[in-house]
C-alpha cells in the first residue's frame, strides 16, 4: 500500500510516490467515468457520507466535489460556513459537529491557511483540504498534474512555466510543490510584487520576464489575475499587467512547438491570457474539468480506508 | 520581634562579583549579614543553599499583568505566583490594560491593588498616548508622581512621526526611559510569521523585517534630536542590532531589550502551524537568533525580559491566522536564559544577572537588582545543575501552556524570596538526575 494517508492537506507533505499512486488511481476513475454513462456510478463510497464545508457559496469545485462523491454513491451534505463564522463559531466546533453527525468526510474550503490541517487533529472524519487561505488547493493541483501526465507521459525535465500572481493563488503554491517533487522544472514569472518571498529556495526559477521565462516551455500554466491586488498597490493598472505579462500567441512562439497552455479559471479573457490562446490547439481548459471529478473521486477512494467515525470503540 | 531566615553554603553571583560558599542573614526585609560561617540561633529557618547559586531577585521590565480589566488572562494573584516560580522578584506592568494606564487615577488603583494582591513587587508604566491609541499624549507627568516607572504604549507602536517626535521631546523633561516596540504597522501587516522562506511554505502574509528596523530607525534618530533616554523591547534582528550599536556608538541614549523566544527558537518553529509560536514580532531566522546571541554577548542587548504575555488558551487553539500574539513565559524565561546562554558559555552568571535583574532596575531607577549589606531581602535562589521538565500545565499563570512545554532546561529556581518573605518555588516540577541529561535540545556544548 502506497497511500496511506487519512487526510488529504497539501502537496507540500506527499512524497513522490504517493502523488503518482493518486494520479494512477485518478486514470482508473476517469475511465470508469468515461467509458459508458451506465457503468458511472461505482460502490466504492456506499454507506458513506461526504460533508463539504465552503466557507463562500461556491464554485465549481464545489460541484466537482460533490459529482465524484455521487459517482462513487455516497450520500452527500453541504454547509456554507461564512454564517457560522459570523456569529462567532469555531471551525473546532463546526468541524466536531458535522464529523459527530457520522460524516466519513470532510471537504473544507477555509479562508485562513492551516484551517484543515487544524482541523484534522479533532475529527474522526478524512479532512480534504479544498483551498486554505494562500496556502494550497492540493486537489486543484493534482488535476492539472493529471492533464499534465496525459499529454506528456513523463514530469522528469519537463519545463514547466506559470505565469502571474504566485504569491496571491494556492493553486500555483499546491503546483509547485507538486511539480518539484516530481521531478519538473518549474519556472514562475511575474513582477516581483506578486512572487512569494525565497520562493527560489524550493527549486524555482524566477524570472520578471515572460519571454524569457517561457523559452523552450512544455507547459505554460497562466494565473487569474484579481483587481484587488491593483486595489493593494501591487500592480499600477491592468493595462500595465496586460503589456507586460499577458500571454498572446506572438509569447508563445518562444515556447516548444508541442507546448500546452492551462489556466486553472476562472478566466480573465484578454488579461492574464488572449482569447486566442484559449480557443487555440495547444489550450487545455476544458480537459481539466473533467479531470476534476476523477481526481476526487480517486481520493475518495484512497482515503476511504481510514476515514469516519466509529461509534462501536 | 524580628523574623529571621539564613541561607547557608550558597555561592552569591552580583552583576559584578562572584562570592563561594557564603552565608547569608535575612532580618525582616532586609539582609543583615554576609559572613561565612554564621551560627543558625534557635529555630531559625534555615535554607542549606550547598551547590545552589544565590542571585538578587530577578527584575522584569516587558511584562503584561492583563489587570486591570483582562483578568480572565491574568491577574495579580496569578501573575505574582507565576512569576516567584520564575525567579522574578519585581514585574512591571504594561499600560495596555482595560482601561488604559493612562491617568493618575488607574495608576494607584493598580498600586494599591497589587500590594494587596499580589506576592512580588508590581511598578506599573504609564502609557505614551490616551488609551494607548497612538492619537493624544497622555498625563505623563501626573502619572510620574502618582509613582510609574517609565513610559510605553504596550505592544502598540505609535505610527505618526509627527506625534513621536512631540512625545519624545515633552519626555526628555522627565528622568524616565520611553519603552518603545518597533513596528512600521503598515509594513508588518502580517499574520505573525518572519516573511521569508517559512511564511512562503505556510501560504501566509509575513511580517518583513523592515517592518522593524524602519520604525527603529526613525526612533532612533528621534531619540538623538531630543536627547532622551529610548529603550526598545523585543529586538528580533540582526539588522536592529547593527543600529543599536551604531546609535550606541554615536551616544545616543539607547538600551535594548530582547526575550527568551528571540534566542531560543527560529521561524521554523512555527511550521505546521504552531500557534504558541506566534509572537510580535514574529519568529525570525536562524541568522537572526545567532545574531542576537552575538549581541547578547557583546552587550548591545542591556536586557533580557520575558515578554510574558498571557493570554486564554481558546485565543490560541484555533487557526494560527486567528490565534493571539504572545507567550507565558515568567516561568520558562530564566531557565532558557540560563541553559541558552549561561550553559552554553555565551556569558558568565554575572552578565545574566546584570541584565536580568541589575540593569533593568537600574534603567527603571529602582532600588534593586543589588544584593548588598542592609539592602531589601529580594533573592532568587536557583539550582544551576538540576535538569528538569517543563510543564506547562502546572504553571501557575492562567495561561498554562507553551511552546517549551516537555523541554528540558537547566537551572530550576527553588526558592524566591521577596522583601525577606519566603516563596518555595516549582515544588512539584520534575528534576532529573543531573549526570543523565545535558539538555541536547539545545546542543548545548557544555559537557564537563
Amino acid at each position: 500500500m502506497v497511500f496511506n494517508n487519512k487526510h488529504f492537506l497539501d502537496l507540500k507533505s506527499l512524497s513522490e510516490q504517493e502523488i503518482h499512486y493518486i494520479l494512477n488511481t485518478a486514470q482508473q476513475m476517469k475511465y470508469t467515468i468515461t467509458s459508458s454513462k451506465a457503468a458511472a456510478v461505482a460502490p466504492h463510497l456506499k454507506g458513506k457520507t461526504v460533508a463539504t464545508l465552503f466557507h463562500q457559496e461556491s464554485s465549481r469545485s464545489k460541484l466537482s466535489y460533490e459529482l465524484a462523491a455521487y459517482n462513487l454513491s455516497a450520500k452527500v451534505i453541504n454547509l456554507t460556513t461564512s454564517r457560522q463564522f459570523q456569529s462567532g463559531e469555531s471551525l473546532k466546533d463546526i468541524g466536531r459537529t458535522v464529523d459527530q453527525m457520522g460524516a466519513d468526510f470532510i471537504v473544507l474550503r477555509h479562508p485562513v491557511a492551516g484551517g484543515p490541517h487544524y482541523l484534522a487533529k479533532f475529527v474522526d472524519a478524512s479532512v480534504i483540504n479544498a483551498g486554505d487561505g494562500l496556502n494550497e488547493n492540493p486537489s486543484q493541483a493534482l488535476i492539472d498534474l493529471l492533464t499534465i501526465l496525459e499529454m506528456k507521459k513523463i514530469f522528469k525535465g519537463l519545463k514547466v512555466v506559470m505565469i502571474g500572481d504566485i504569491e496571491h493563488n494556492r493553486v500555483a503554491k499546491s503546483n509547485i510543490w507538486g511539480l518539484t517533487k516530481l521531478g519538473a522544472k518549474v519556472s514562475i514569472a511575474a513582477p516581483p510584487t506578486l512572487i512569494p518571498s525565497r520562493i527560489e529556495e524550493l527549486g524555482v526559477e524566477v524570472y520578471n520576464s515572460i519571454s524569457e521565462a517561457i523559452i523552450d516551455a512544455d507547459v505554460i500554466m497562466t494565473m487569474k489575475i484579481q483587481s484587488e491586488r491593483q486595489e493593494r498597490n501591487l500592480l499600477p493598472s491592468l493595462n500595465e499587467y496586460k503589456k507586460l505579462y499577458k500571454l498572446d500567441v506572438n509569447r508563445l512562439e518562444y515556447a516548444k512547438e508541442d507546448v500546452i497552455v492551462m489556466h486553472p479559471g476562472p478566466i480573465n479573457r484578454g488579461i492574464e491570457i488572449s482569447s486566442k490562446v484559449i480557443d487555440g490547439d495547444c489550450s487545455l481548459i476544458d480537459r481539466q474539468q473533467i479531470n476534476g471529478v476523477a481526481v476526487r473521486m480517486a481520493l475518495f477512494h484512497l482515503l476511504s480506508k481510514k476515514s469516519g467515525v466509529s461509534y462501536n470503540d | 520581634m524580628i523574623n529571621t531566615l539564613l541561607i547557608k553554603n550558597g555561592t552569591i553571583f552580583t552583576h559584578d562579583k562572584t562570592i563561594y560558599n557564603m552565608d547569608l542573614l535575612i532580618e525582616n526585609d532586609k539582609i543583615a549579614a554576609i559572613e561565612a560561617n554564621i551560627i543558625p540561633g534557635d529555630n531559625w529557618p534555615v535554607i542549606d543553599a550547598t551547590g545552589l547559586y544565590i542571585i538578587p531577585g530577578l527584575v522584569d521590565m516587558h511584562c503584561d499583568v492583563c489587570e486591570p480589566g483582562y483578568d480572565y488572562k491574568e491577574d495579580y494573584e496569578s501573575a505574582g505566583e507565576s512569576a516567584i516560580n520564575g525567579g522574578f522578584t519585581t514585574i512591571t506592568n504594561n499600560p495596555n490594560t482595560d482601561p488604559v494606564i493612562d491617568n493618575k487615577a488607574i495608576v494607584e488603583y493598580v498600586l494599591t491593588k497589587s500590594k494587596k494582591e499580589c506576592p512580588v513587587n508590581i511598578y506599573p508604566y504609564g502609557s505614551l498616548t490616551k488609551g494607548c491609541a497612538g492619537n493624544e499624549i497622555a498625563e505623563i507627568g501626573e502619572m510620574q508622581i502618582a509613582g510609574i516607572v517609565a513610559v510605553s504604549d504596550g505592544d502598540y507602536p505609535i505610527q505618526n512621526p509627527a506625534l513621536m517626535k512631540t512625545i519624545l521631546n515633552y519626555c526628555s523633561m522627565f528622568d524616565m526611559p520611553v519603552i518603545l516596540h518597533c513596528e512600521d504597522i503598515a509594513l508588518s501587516n502580517g499574520h505573525g510569521v518572519n516573511d521569508g522562506l517559512i511564511s512562503t511554505q505556510l501560504g501566509l502574509i509575513g511580517a518583513p523585517e523592515v517592518a522593524e528596523t524602519v520604525a527603529l530607525s526613525r526612533n532612533i534618530l528621534l531619540a538623538e534630536a531630543y536627547n532622551v533616554h529610548v529603550h526598545v523591547c523585543h529586538v528580533s534582528t540582526r539588522r536592529s542590532l547593527d543600529l543599536i550599536r551604531s546609535a550606541k556608538r554615536n551616544g545616543v541614549k539607547i538600551t535594548a531589550e530582547t526575550s527568551p523566544q528571540y534566542f531560543t527558537m527560529d521561524e521554523s518553529s512555527i511550521l505546521d502551524f504552531n500557534s504558541y509560536g506566534k509572537v510580535n514580532p514574529p519568529l525570525r531566522t536562524k541568522e537572526d537568533v545567532q545574531a542576537i546571541i552575538k549581541g547578547i554577548g557583546d552587550g548591545t542587548i542591556d536586557v533580557i525580559s520575558s515578554d510574558h504575555k498571557p493570554d486564554t488558551i481558546d485565543s490560541k487553539d484555533v487557526e494560527f491566522e486567528l490565534a493571539s500574539y504572545g507567550i507565558s513565559s515568567f516561568e520558562t524565561a530564566f531557565s532558557l536564559a540560563y541553559t541558552k546562554l549561561v550553559d552554553s558559555k555565551v556569558i558568565n552568571m554575572e552578565q545574566l544577572v546584570q541584565k536580568m535583574s541589575y540593569k533593568p532596575a537600574h534603567i527603571l531607577g529602582l532600588c534593586k537588582g543589588r544584593l548588598c549589606l542592609d539592602g531589601v531581602a529580594d533573592l532568587t535562589i536557583f539550582d544551576p545543575n538540576a535538569s528538569f521538565l517543563v510543564e506547562a500545565r502546572n504553571f501557575k499563570s492562567k495561561a498554562n501552556y507553551s511552546p517549551y512545554d516537555g523541554m528540558i532546561l537547566k537551572g530550576l529556581v527553588k526558592y524566591t524570596i521577596v522583601g525577606g518573605k519566603k516563596y518555595n518555588a516549582n515544588t512539584d516540577t520534575i528534576v532529573f538526575p543531573t549526570a543523565a541529561y545535558d539538555t541536547d535540545e539545545f546542543e548545548s556544548n557544555n559537557h564537563d
